[in-house]
């Protein structure tokens, strides 16, 4: 079985500049949402409490939010997974021992319906919250200079650039997607767009390998050509492997229940997202800064170990 | 070329036996059981103590289905969960004769179904998370300036009691926040106080200062000291922690500190939840004084401290006390509710052998004045006893205040349990249900378990015989993957099923690349040996490249991350390591065994390669 027949290169940089204006407004619209709506952050980064309940027959959101309010408790109650269980969300409130919360709220939910069943509490204090949101963004920005370092020692540094200006394009676009949508914003959600953004820098390493291969071969070539044989010589690769991981994510989302869906689904938009910014993104942006045969024909750095390392690309 | 020697097959053989072996026992499931281990340092679980619960059980008719006796203590397993509940009611009343003081923790637990010789060899199935299992997690704050102020309050006493023993007389001593003042009147006292307190604390630092009335010493901690009675209330409060989570009776628990001044607890398979908040939430520690008289008839509130007292006719009135505190919590070794004389509920306390000398020469000093017990829970205190001294008492004594019966066995539980060194407060807590913790395995397991379904059939379909070379060796990283989980006993959760699942999705790509590369091999026309040769070589830096930089992710998260970020963490940073050899190594050696010996190939088994 073979899906990808090509014969003959395709002009992806033809398109560089609507790929790269196409890119901009998506950027610049998510950057919007995040501004605008802002992330819907899960109480792990606001603090706050959180208590799931699951009910033997279908639950009454109404009269639930209508004994919080009796109770004086601010909250959000929704339907979780199925008709059954039910999410009530209470945020931090000044003078009120948080920590009682729960209980107080279980007690409130028995006396109306004495199935119900507490089967989760989340309570997080303000100033873990705020640490978490800290550790997060440190996170992301180790990651990115780590890549960064990494591309530049291999390759040089306008890939390196070129690669994480690509992905974290994508890390705003899955961010803008969340915001946009008001899709909850929890720590697996942050480990999935952590772990999106070293994946689809493999991919970007993948294509860059063999931008460097072909400069080395075609010397006759031009950079588009270059960049453009590099691209389709790689695409079944990129799209195969692409498919399978997503095979998987969807099979996350289809049965891994509630606690794992945003985070399957920031995945699949990383996934998505990670094909189209690797392959026309982050090329056309080595293009722009620059990049050369020069730097990789006679560069002067080369060591012999490099030297070893040069054909190794798909 | 496409040849291993001996030895790297042997090697690799080796390996997948190891994995399976350590993989073995998650397949075994888990089985009630009770769990027996100490309450105290002289009590010792051994077995001599099996053989006597061996016989109890026996002699009630209940069977067990096999005993573990380890360094954690004994374990007895049952086969099914009512006849787990018989044998626990039973184990209880036979060693614990005194519910008050318990020799032995009982507690319900799970033991893996896996015989004894996988065991024996520490093959242990992967240890699941609370999300996993179901319990109760909760991180504590340890207020360290209450404890240090706590601690300055008790040298004020003792500098107090100094001066007066040397006969030097000061105009006040008192504590402004993480400092004690000392007023003197004279500067030839205030330098032999100086002196004389340098030799009794030497973790002071004193400084003379003059504010224009008086002569001043001001006493702070020094940096050294200030650390170590941090370190010494975090300890104090862990172990605290530690006897007050016996008292509940759970089978595994985790009482760690983290960070400067934090301590988590973790008690898998709590499902009595406000009950164990309950018990650990209750920051109370008791203080003893003595009650300022003078104070109390003129109403001022000068150098004293006020509590309110609760009266047992519902009202509540405020009792000024003395700054030195004679006893603390920590040092009460015992409590007990009883009745009193009038057959009113009281606690009987014992205190240590210095708090007693202390109690011993307060109450001879003192006959027929007042003195407070006072309770202080989150920060706030509370008189909970004022009674006058009838006589002269030492180290045991009754409280009596308005107190009902359950209230005693609580206080009574709480003295036991000991104080801790600082109040502390919940600041982040996760309770998981058993039935939603089982669920979570199930949805996780479903999922990976399809997903691995759909890239094999793909694989195979797409790829023919190397697909199928492909997804043994994904299988074997699978294995590897959980047999090093289970080794290392890392705790996994939900986001950690999620990451072995992503990291099987992710480690296709090196067979995907490897096998994309052969065939382009092919099609550029080099023969089937070279084109398995050339497309595993060259594909190696690429996969190296693109491990190398999901790593940089896996770590960073590894590093900054927490609670269920940790866990994916950790299985993705192992599931990238584990990935890197099975698909290039043990790929390579399958695909070596089916190609490598063979003169010649007319055509490889890996899809189309006949175009162009």
């Amino acid at each position: 079985m073979e899906f990808f027949k090509i014969r003959r290169v395709i002009p992806f940089m033809r398109h560089a500049l609507l790929f790269n204006v196409i890119s901009l407004l998506t950027f610049v619209a998510a950057v919007f949402f995040l501004g605008y709506k802002g992330l819907h952050f899960s109480v792990e980064f606001t603090g706050g409490t959180l208590v799931e309940v699951n009910f033997k027959d279908a639950a009454n959101v109404e009269a639930i939010r209508e004994a919080l309010d009796k109770a004086g408790l601010k909250g959000e109650v929704q339907n979780f997974g199925s008709s059954r269980d039910v999410l009530i969300r209470l945020p931090v409130e000044k003078g009120q021992s948080t920590a009682d919360l729960s209980q107080k709220v279980t007690g409130l939910l028995k006396a109306q319906d004495a199935t119900a069943e507490v089967r989760r509490v989340e309570f997080v204090g303000p100033q873990v919250g705020e640490e978490l949101a800290e550790h997060g963004a440190l996170a992301l920005l180790v990651t990115a200079v780590g890549i960064v370092i990494y591309l530049w020692i291999r390759f040089e540094w306008r890939f390196g650039l070129a690669a994480i200006v690509a992905n974290l394009h994508d890390v705003v676009i899955i961010l803008g997607c969340f915001a946009f949508f008001q899709w909850e914003f929890s720590l697996p959600v942050l480990a999935a767009v952590l772990a999106v953004l070293g994946y689809s820098v493999n991919e970007s390493v993948v294509v860059f390998d063999r931008v460097r291969e072909n400069f080395r071969k075609m010397r006759k070539a031009s950079v588009p050509e270059v960049l453009d044989s590099a691209i389709t010589g790689v695409i079944s690769r990129t799209i195969i492997t692409h498919g399978c991981t997503q095979a998987m994510v969807t099979m996350m989302l289809l049965f891994g229940g509630p606690a794992l869906h945003y985070f399957a689904l920031a995945l699949t938009i990383g996934i998505c997202f990670g094909i189209y910014s690797s392959v026309l993104v982050a090329s056309p942006l080595v293009m722009w800064l620059g990049v050369d045969r020069t730097q990789f024909v006679r560069a002067p750095k080369k060591s012999a170990a490099e030297e070893k390392n040069e054909g190794a690309v798909v | 070329m496409n040849r291993f020697p001996a030895w790297k097959y042997a090697l690799i053989g080796l390996t997948i036996a190891l994995a399976s072996l350590f993989t073995l026992p998650n397949f075994f499931g888990e089985a009630p059981a009770v769990q027996v281990s100490s309450n105290k340092t002289t009590v010792k679980v051994d077995a001599l103590l099996l053989a006597r619960l061996e016989e109890t059980l026996k002699g009630a008719q209940i069977i067990n289905t096999g005993v573990l006796l380890d360094l954690h203590g004994l374990r007895i397993r049952f086969s099914d969960s009512d006849t787990q509940l018989k044998a626990k009611d039973l184990i209880e009343k036979s060693i614990n004769p005194d519910p008050q003081n318990p020799a032995y923790v009982v507690a319900l637990n799970l033991l893996s179904s896996s015989p004894n010789w996988l065991t024996a060899v520490h093959a242990l199935p992967m240890y699941l998370g609370l999300d996993l299992r179901g319990g109760v997690h909760f991180l504590l704050q340890v207020d360290m300036q209450a404890a240090i102020t706590k601690r300055l309050d008790a040298y004020a006493g003792e500098i107090r009691s100094l001066l007066r023993d040397k006969n030097l007389r000061h105009a006040g001593i008192s504590r402004e926040g993480q400092t004690l003042r000392l007023r003197f009147r004279e500067a030839a006292t205030r330098d032999k106080a100086s002196v004389a307190i340098n030799e009794l604390l030497p973790v002071l630092t004193l400084a003379k200062r003059d504010d224009g009335q008086d002569l001043l010493i001001v006493a702070t901690l020094k940096p050294e000291a200030l650390k170590n009675e941090q370190d010494l209330a975090i300890k104090q409060n862990i172990l605290t922690l530690g006897r007050r989570v016996n008292q509940l009776g759970v089978a595994e628990p985790v009482i760690q500190q983290q960070g400067a001044d934090r301590i988590v607890v973790q008690l898998p398979g709590v499902q009595d939840t406000t009950k164990a908040k309950d018990i650990l939430g209750r920051t109370a520690t008791l203080e003893v004084r003595l009650v300022d008289e003078e104070a109390m008839r003129s109403g001022s509130s000068f150098n004293v401290d006020v509590f309110p007292e609760r009266k047992r006719d519902g009202s509540v009135s405020s009792v000024p006390v003395k700054k030195q505190v004679l006893v603390t919590g920590d040092q009460f070794i015992g409590a007990q509710a009883t009745f009193d004389n009038d057959q009113r509920s009281a606690v009987s306390v014992e205190l240590n052998e210095a708090a007693g000398r202390i109690m011993r020469q307060a109450t001879r000093e003192n006959l027929k004045h007042l003195m407070a017990i006072i309770l202080i829970e989150k920060g706030k205190g509370e008189a909970i006893s004022v009674a006058t001294i009838q006589g002269e008492f030492g180290a045991r004594f009754q409280i009596t205040g308005s107190f009902t019966a359950t209230e005693t066995s609580d206080l009574s539980l709480l003295i036991r349990a000991g104080s801790l060194a600082a109040p502390m407060e919940i600041i982040e807590e996760r309770t998981v249900g058993p039935s939603l913790g089982k669920e979570n395995i199930d949805k996780g397991f479903n999922a990976t378990k399809w997903g691995f379904v759909v890239i094999v059939l793909f694989m195979s379909a797409y790829y023919t015989l190397f697909g199928v070379f492909s997804s043994i060796a994904l299988g074997v990283n699978l294995l590897f993957l959980v047999a090093l989980l289970s080794l290392l006993q890392a705790t996994l959760t939900l986001p950690g099923i999620a990451a072995i699942a992503l990291t099987l999705g992710m480690a296709i790509d090196a067979n995907v690349l490897i096998n994309e590369r052969i065939r382009e091999e092919v099609r550029a026309g080099q023969s089937p040996q070279a084109a398995i040769a050339a497309g595993y070589e060259r594909a190696w830096g690429t996969i190296l490249d693109s491990n190398v930089t999901t790593l940089i992710a896996g770590l960073a998260l590894l590093i900054f991350g927490s609670g269920p970020v940790r866990g994916f963490a950790v299985v993705h940073c192992l599931g990238i390591l584990t990935s890197i050899f099975s698909s290039v190594v043990v790929s390579r050696a399958i695909v070596n065994l089916a190609y490598g010996h063979r003169r010649r190939i007319a055509h490889l088994a890996i899809g189309d390669t006949g175009w162009k």
